[in-house]
């Protein structure tokens, strides 16, 4: 306590002394502190849901049961989903969030410093209940982490926590959204007007109201789970007259602008990346607002296309299948801008730049699966098989996460003031792509073929596409160590960085010097 | 600036909240919607139709009550007339009182107009199976639960269920006695 007092005294002399050692990570109110520490948390939960993803993948390289007891086995594909969804890529976004609209916008710091810390160090709060409830009698959640009562409302302790869980983590990103809504409306240096922004900050000041709308409509939802579990209500429970489809429909009315919570910083990223490696300015910037704008509209009125065979009139059905193909215009137009943007562009291939490609051409094939499954025919055959599987993953694995290896390599210079190695980041690069092609393209032919997904043994006909998709996924999973080795390479030592790094980047964040100190735009810059 | 953050930050917690809310009033739209649009109508289709209603035709029943002249008690239906399903399961009552100061058995007869309707009258329970006894100016209401069978003639468009109220204590055996 009297550390912090202390460094507080020094605060009003001079800005360079601040808590040391654990202290200083615990209290601190910066923006690249807790840009800093969401970040590291999505790494470790990465290795953590991502050696779950492995014990599957291992267990379903051949049919029979090897190595998983099944409830263990149900308890990893709970788990993976929960945590890849709300410790590893909401997070990281986070991370971004903080360390680059403060920078982007010429401001300061975020709006709200102390809700910051706490936004970010609730987190790991969340992450102890959920990894900790493998521990339990009964072990971890095995119900799917799409929370679907009667399972939700049957299993054991570790359910209570889970739901404890979920209530935590959207806390921590509506005080994270409300952060950055207020300091993008509020604290953009002068001359700096919305349609100016960074196309980073638009994406997540539209993620950020998508998260205000729908994370207490979760909190909500599992609320009511709880009580129903423990209260004796039967929102969910037939045997008390509830609806368990109701919670389905609760549900996705969140989950589905949730995906979009899932991509949208990605098109920001990647929207960053892609013209300074073209070396050329955003294609059509007001249509990739107006676009982002529309899906996060659009996502609200989709979600029952999750639930089509739980039975509801074709009206409804078509209604829903309609609205759903809609949103491929506006993706379409973010997909032909980047397109357009790379059209007779000066383009060099850096490892962030690969990575930004390699999101356009395969979050593409993944919008096409989903639109195949947008098709409620279609859907009604497709439901639960692994083509779901490879659709989701080819959006998630393919879109989000390497939008975040791209935002990485593009910005790790600026934050650590080292380049990275390129050559160890091009072995990332291509171990990954082929890798995750190798998991995630054989998965469509056993979906279509009727395998169906969360059940640890498969009929023998599905064994060699399983096989295939096994070892890329080790291939996969061991490359991401190469990109651990690259981090604390470039954390540790390299060659200096620039300010500006790129050659063609454009922006606030360039013209500070790399590292970026700790504050930055004390003095708001004026943008012409 | 400090003050236009506050502004922005109560503004967004008074939409987390509300969306919070919403969350629980989505319980009584989503009951409201499969109302008005019959998306949930699960529990009819699950209940089992009864397939031996023959919901295509209605009969009239008319129902009819006598007491014989010997017997001091009043008798009447509660409905006199009835438009019901062959193959309906239809439940009626009758009200019978004792006026005398004296309790006495009797027991109803049933009969049918016209005749050939008796054999499709399946009663399941009728106060005419057993002996009735009556305190003194007891009333009593009484049930009658029937299934018209549907292999009922078309034709019979109206049939009378009528039934009549007998002594068959010892003063009637008295009375045949003084009779006879």
């Amino acid at each position: 306590m009297s550390d912090v007092a202390h460094a507080h005294g020094h605060d009003e002399h001079g800005h360079h002394a601040h808590p040391t050692g654990l202290m200083r990570w615990l209290t601190t109110t910066n923006h690249k502190d807790i840009g800093t520490l969401y970040l590291i948390f999505a790494l470790v939960m990465l290795f953590a849901a991502g050696s779950m993803a492995l014990l599957i993948r291992a267990e379903l390289f051949k049919p029979g049961l090897q190595l998983l007891h099944p409830d263990f086995f149900n308890q990893l594909t709970t788990m993976h989903g929960l945590i890849m969804i709300f410790g590893v890529i909401m997070p990281a976004f986070s991370g971004f969030a903080n360390w680059q609209v403060p920078l982007m916008l010429g401001a300061p710091d975020m709006a709200f410093p102390r809700m910051n810390n706490w936004a970010f160090w609730l987190l790991p709060v969340a992450g102890i209940l959920l990894m900790g409830s493998f521990l339990l009698p009964g072990g971890a959640v095995a119900g799917g982490w799409t929370m679907y009562p009667p399972l939700y409302i049957q299993g054991g302790i570790s359910y209570d926590l889970t739901i404890l869980a979920v209530h935590i983590m959207g806390l921590s990103s509506i005080m994270g959204s409300i952060n950055i809504i207020t300091t993008i409306l509020n604290m953009r240096a002068p001359g700096m007007t919305l349609m100016k922004m960074p196309l980073f900050c638009w994406t997540w000041l539209i993620t950020a109201y998508l998260l205000i709308a729908t994370m207490p409509v979760l909190a909500g939802a599992v609320t009511m789970l709880l009580t129903d579990r423990n209260f004796g209500t039967h929102f969910f429970n037939a045997a008390g007259g509830g609806d368990p489809v109701m919670f389905q429909h609760i549900f996705w009315f969140f989950a589905h602008p949730e995906v979009y919570i899932l991509i949208l910083p990605a098109f920001g990223i990647v929207s960053q990346v892609i013209p300074t490696f073209a070396r050329k300015p955003l294609f059509g910037y007001a249509s990739m607002v107006y676009a982002t704008a529309s899906i996060a509209i659009l996502s609200f009125i989709v979600w029952a296309h999750h639930m089509f065979t739980v039975g509801m009139p074709a009206a409804a059905q078509l209604f829903f299948m309609f609205s759903t193909m809609l949103i491929a215009v506006p993706t379409g137009v973010k997909v032909f801008n980047w397109v357009a943007t790379m059209w007779r562009g000066s383009m060099t291939f850096e490892t962030p730049m690969l990575f930004a490609i390699a999101f356009v051409c395969l979050f593409t094939i993944g919008g096409f699966s989903g639109l195949v499954l947008a098709i409620a025919p279609v859907d009604i055959q497709l439901h639960d098989t692994y083509y779901v599987v490879a659709h989701f993953h080819y959006v998630l694995v393919s879109g989000a996460l390497f939008s975040i290896f791209a935002g990485i390599y593009y910005w790790l210079p600026k934050w650590t003031g080292h380049m990275y190695d390129e050559t160890l980041g091009k072995w990332h690069f291509w171990l990954s792509v082929i890798g995750m092609n190798i998991v995630f393209f054989p998965m469509h032919f056993l979906g279509l073929a009727g395998m169906p997904r969360r059940i640890p043994d498969y009929a023998l006909q599905f064994t060699e596409f399983n096989q295939i998709a096994t070892v890329g996924a080790f291939i996969f999973g061991f490359s991401q160590l190469i990109f651990l080795a690259v981090v604390l390479k470039t954390v540790k030592g390299g060659a200096k960085a620039t300010s500006k790094v790129w050659e063609g980047a454009e922006g606030l964040e360039w013209t500070v010097p790399s590292p970026a100190p700790y504050h930055t735009f004390e003095t708001a810059p004026v943008v012409k | 600036m400090a003050a236009g953050n506050a502004k922005t930050l109560t503004k967004l917690v008074v939409a987390t909240l509300g969306m919070f809310g919403f969350g629980f009033a989505l319980v009584p739209f989503y009951y409201k919607i499969c109302e008005v649009t019959g998306v949930n109508a699960g529990d009819e289709q699950a209940l089992v139709k009864n397939t031996q209603v023959d919901a295509t035709r209605w009969v009239t029943i008319q129902f009819d009550a006598n007491v014989n002249e010997a017997l001091p008690w009043r008798f009447k239906p509660e409905v006199r007339t009835l438009t019901v399903h062959p193959g309906q399961l239809v439940q009626v009552e009758y009200e019978v009182s004792n006026t005398s100061d004296k309790p006495i058995v009797g027991q109803a007869v049933p009969s049918y107009g016209p005749a050939r309707a008796a054999s499709y009258f399946k009663k399941i329970e009728c106060f005419c199976f057993t002996p009735q006894t009556l305190a003194a100016g007891e009333t009593r209401r009484m049930p009658v639960l029937f299934v018209l069978d549907p292999a009922i003639e078309r034709e019979l468009g109206t049939v009378t269920l009528s039934y009549t109220f007998f002594d068959t204590g010892p003063q009637a055996e008295a009375g045949r006695a003084k009779q006879g």
